[in-house]
């Protein structure tokens, strides 16, 4: 519904503001990496642009810190409607390794609403480029949550009453269903 | 004098020819000791938490629903792919794999959970010596996991109070 609403909306280029509130510059050096003839970006009509206020999208790297959070809140709202924000990095998608660090408030989703999420740190120019594909509706999305299971409920439970000892021997009488 | 500069510019353009990958029309390999997102096996994990213990980003989190059944979750939000997990892990139950392909629309899909069976000791009914490293922790008050909310609470006093810190967005203390 998402991606629909998006190609409906964004037809055509988008223009991305590049946001750093507090990343280590990593994220910042793979998204201008992306921007280059090698990988290209302009191909999907990608821009950077210096202002909120002509951007449709925004690129955030970091997390939110105390000291940011209000600038970055305030850029967002500068930006006009329809506006995506995409969070690349662990920084932006998670808080980052310094995630409880005083600084740190914690994911930029506590301050704006983030639409798309790239993971990494920093993610690879391909992976930003398959985020930004995966936004524009040109691949579908790898990714779904895994759940593996090594046991089914209820399970057999044994009680310390039930064992019986008899000598070196311990003999367990009754398997309990809990 | 800039005309020659351009014709020179022009000159090692067009020697350089196309640059451009065509990604992601075309899938890219990725280098051989690339790490992407850690995989972890079910069948060989023993549910020890050495990774939970040592991972950086406290991505893991573990929480003993009973005796027997340890719930194992790996979060991945703020996963950096260090690779200490894997490292760790005394089974090699987690494997670096390559995938960097991890974009999408909701954070909850790179989540792996794992719901581990420990066998207990016949004798004592417990998994490990009391009290085992988990536990160590948890009675310093080092770590407490919490599930249903996905992250790690602190049961340490050493925090600041909500009106030290600043007042222009709310922080969420644990
Ligand atoms: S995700 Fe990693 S590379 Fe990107 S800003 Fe954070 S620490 Fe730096
Ligand atoms: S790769 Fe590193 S950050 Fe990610 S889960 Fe393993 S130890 Fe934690
Ligand atoms: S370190 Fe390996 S065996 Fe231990 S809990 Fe983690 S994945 Fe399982």
């Amino acid at each position: 519904m998402l991606r629909n609403l998006c190609q409906k909306m964004f037809g055509r280029s988008l223009w991305v503001y590049h946001a750093n509130s507090g990343g280590c510059n990593g994220c910042d050096i793979e998204v201008l990496n992306v921007l280059t003839p090698y990988y290209d970006a302009e191909r999907f009509g990608i821009k950077l642009v210096g202002s909120p206020r002509h951007a449709d999208v925004m690129l955030c790297q970091g997390p939110a810190m105390r000291s940011t959070a209000k600038a970055l809140k305030r850029a967002f709202d500068a930006m006009p409607a329809p506006k995506l924000v995409f969070a690349i990095g662990s920084c932006a998608c998670g808080g980052g390794i310094w995630f409880d660090s005083y600084s740190v408030l914690g994911p930029v989703e506590k301050v704006l609403p983030v639409n798309f999420y790239i993971p990494g740190c920093p993610p690879r120019p391909e992976a930003i480029i398959y985020g930004v594909a995966v936004a524009l509706g040109l691949v579908d999305k790898k990714t779904a949550p895994v759940q593996f299971k090594q046991l089914e409920l209820p399970m057999p439970r044994y009680h310390p009453s039930d064992l019986h000892g008899q000598g070196e021997m311990v003999v367990y009488t009754k398997a309990e269903k809990v | 004098m800039s005309v020659l500069s351009k014709l020179k510019e022009t000159l090692v353009c067009l020697k350089a020819g196309r640059v451009t990958l065509p990604y992601p029309a075309q899938a890219q390999p990725v280098p051989e000791k690339f790490r992407g997102r850690p995989i972890f096996d079910a069948a060989k994990c023993i549910g020890c938490a050495g990774c939970a213990n040592n991972c950086p980003a406290r991505e893991i989190l573990v929480f003993d629903v009973c005796q027997e059944v340890r719930i194992l979750k790996y979060l991945g939000r703020r996963c950096a792919y260090c690779g200490r997990c894997a490292d760790v892990c005394p089974e090699k139950a987690i494997t670096m794999s390559h995938e960097f392909e991890n974009a999408t629309n909701s954070i909850g899909d790179i989540l792996q959970k794992l719901d581990l069976f420990m066998s207990t000791c016949q004798r004592c009914g417990r998994c490990f010596k009391e009290p085992s490293p988990l536990e160590q922790l948890k009675l310093k008050g080092y770590r407490m996991d919490d599930l249903g909310n996905e992250r790690w609470v602190y049961r340490s006093k050493a925090f600041l109070n909500e009106e030290q810190t600043v007042d222009d967005v709310k922080i969420e203390l644990g």
